[in-house]
């Protein structure tokens, strides 16, 4: 089996002459939790986006599940496709079906499961992902923005992927909820050992589930390690990150749990 | 990857107790084959059920929650189920997949003859707000348009500068190039049907009329109404869905002052300037098609039309334009502000802004039409 899910080599993109990455690399091993970090607009999303084909890279290449993406045919993609979830930042539900049918939308489409039982996973989806169950009849304007978020994990969920893509999925929650949905992707990550690549700005995701942290700094991926390794490092951003006073308090109160 | 082995079961019966071996890979895409006859194996099974994983190679919460649904259905039917032979992380899934609760509700459904009514009287009612709501919004709208011919320095001129180009100047090639095919059209059927009775030379009366008293205006009217009312349903609703106009309101900025009075200025301005475009382009069309078919030159054209026109002819025209004008950009702007939040009624309700502004200018139109033929112009 191959352990490498995903592999970046050398990705650049550029939007007409604004260069957003240039040089990056990154491997993502199977079953972990990857955390990558990066000042506001530094193109974390972007790289994101790119990974998931939605941006053309104009050079390098990048290999999810051992291909490139967009060399495959339209049936190779589908099958790529139903190996991975992603929960983007807003949550981008479709706002014209329900809870329930924007977590079946997937299930109906690529399996040949009963509607019965489509349904039965859907809702159990929805529980997972920590929402009640009698907002599955919801519409996504209905929805608080933290219930949207989950709404949408349970959604990313619905196919049990192989590797989630997950774009700042704590950001906007309560840290209560924050800290439950940490929990459930440890869970979950436990049990399938699904892969994880995870987008964030918060410090409490990175201490308690993440194995690596990527730092995304001067266009490319400019250190990994994990967050003891990283808040060694000398680059004057990763220490403020790491360093700085809610760095800091979010360290101790991981040590305080010791 | 490995192979992937589709998922099966085996039952081993007994009096006392069934075992029933699960193998291969139970995950989702491989479910389909398997999950009925799984499920109904349930119904034959002894008092005391074995459910073994131990030959189970893969699985994830759906394969998880089929397991667990037939436990559900088992202790439902009186029986009790166990499971052996998981593996610590499949445990770990099921585990997950036990704590969800079943559903508080069903969803009830009405019979079909009450619902019926309910959807009736409920779309009758819906409307009815509606309209009632429009001329609120639009008494609102001539208010602050007073309002302001009298304060003119809350006149947001930039804004009129830009909707009168968008509105108007963009909208010249569209309107011209439409009115001028139609009175081409009016020209040649007109000509095919009076040559029979050896009239042809009513066709440019034929086309003078219906294209200065009707067709011009009318025409100017439903293009600008899915041009440009449509547009400003969707301007307004994105800014909605944006939160922009709360952020206005914040500000003490008035979004009818902003937004809606220079929408329905520039409309008010460019609507008669357009009717006049489409009434010369019209007549212009019908006059090319005359000198074509019935060899009337563009000057007989001319003496033909001083001769027979009757200037009204163009005024009842041109006096429906500002009508238009305010009826188009106040439901294009009133169904703007009713968008709630999602992308979805943004389009729904540029639809119906637009299909709600082409019948308020026919009605209106027909009520002149009326209106004109018994004051007998």
């Amino acid at each position: 089996m191959n352990d490498v899910i995903l592999s970046l080599e050398n990705v650049r993109t550029q939007f007409g002459k604004n260069i957003i990455h240039d040089g990056v690399n990154l491997e993502l091993r199977r079953g972990e939790i990857l955390g990558v970090i990066g000042g506001s607009g530094s193109g974390k999303s972007v790289l994101l986006r790119t990974i998931l084909g939605l941006n053309r890279h104009t050079a390098g290449s990048i290999k999810i599940f051992g291909k490139e993406y967009h060399t495959l045919t339209v049936e190779e993609k589908h099958s790529v496709e139903q190996r991975w979830g992603v929960l983007f930042q807003d949550g981008a539900l479709y706002s014209s079906l329900t809870v329930l049918e924007n977590v079946d939308v997937a299930l109906r489409e690529y399996t040949k499961i009963s509607d019965q039982t489509r349904r039965e996973i859907a809702l159990l989806k929805i529980f997972m992902a920590g929402l009640p169950i009698e907002s599955s009849t919801l519409m996504p304007s209905e929805l608080s923005g933290g219930m949207r978020k989950r709404a949408s994990l349970a959604r990313a969920l619905a196919m049990d992927p192989e590797i989630l893509l997950l774009d700042e999925p704590t950001a906007g929650l309560d840290p209560i909820t924050a800290g439950a949905f940490d929990d459930l992707l440890k869970t979950l990550q436990h049990a399938l050992g699904f892969t994880v690549f995870l987008v964030t700005h918060d410090l409490d995701t990175l201490n308690t589930i993440c194995d690596r942290v990527a730092v995304l700094a001067e266009k490319r991926i400019y250190a990994t390690g994990t967050v003891e390794e990283l808040s060694k490092n000398p680059y004057p951003w990763i220490q403020d990150y790491f360093n700085g006073p809610r760095g800091r308090s979010a360290n101790s109160a991981k040590c305080g749990e010791k | 990857m490995t192979t992937q082995q589709s998922p099966s079961f085996e039952v081993l019966s007994s009096p006392e107790e069934t075992t029933i071996s699960l193998s291969g890979t139970w995950t989702t895409l491989h479910l389909d084959s398997v999950e009925r006859p799984f499920l109904n194996s349930m119904l034959n099974a002894a008092h005391s059920i074995v459910l073994n994983l131990t030959n189970v190679t893969k699985l994830d919460t759906n394969g998880a929650w089929i397991i667990e649904q037939y436990k559900r259905q088992a202790k439902t039917k009186g029986k009790s189920c166990s499971v052996t032979g998981a593996e610590e992380k499949d445990k770990i899934l099921l585990t997950t997949v036990e704590k969800r609760t079943e559903e508080k509700t069903k969803e009830k459904r009405d019979p079909f003859i009450i619902s019926l009514f309910y959807d009736t009287g409920r779309c009758f009612i819906d409307q009815l707000k509606i309209s009632i709501n429009i001329v609120g919004f639009l008494g609102e709208v001539v208010t602050t348009l007073v309002r302001s011919i009298f304060n003119p320095k809350r006149f947001r001129l930039t804004a009129l500068f830009y909707h009168l180009e968008h509105v108007g100047i963009r909208g010249i090639p569209i309107i011209a190039l439409l009115s001028f095919l139609i009175g081409m059209v009016l020209a040649y059927m007109g000509a095919q049907q009076l040559q029979k009775f050896g009239a042809q030379v009513f066709v440019i009366q034929l086309v003078q009329i219906s294209v200065l008293r009707e067709l011009g205006i009318l025409l100017t009217a439903i293009v600008i109404a899915g041009r440009s009312g449509s547009a400003f349903t969707a301007q307004i609703g994105a800014m909605i869905s944006n939160e922009e106009i709360y952020a206005m309101k914040t500000s003490g900025l008035n979004p009818v002052d902003t937004l809606v009075i220079p929408r329905v200025l520039a409309l008010l301005i460019m609507l008669p300037i357009l009717g006049f475009i489409a009434d010369i382009m019209g007549l212009l069309g019908g006059a090319l098609m005359v000198w074509q078919t019935l060899d009337i030159s563009l000057h007989g054209f001319v003496v033909r039309l001083h001769q027979t026109l009757n200037i009204w002819d163009f005024y009842v025209g041109m006096v429906k334009a500002p009508f238009f004008a305010i009826i188009i950009a106040t439901i294009g702007c009133f169904q703007g502000l009713q968008v709630t939040g999602s992308a979805e009624s943004v389009g729904r309700l540029t639809t119906t802004s637009v299909i709600e502004s082409i019948f308020a200018v026919i009605v209106i139109d027909a009520g002149f039409a009326i209106f004109f033929a018994t004051i007998g112009i």
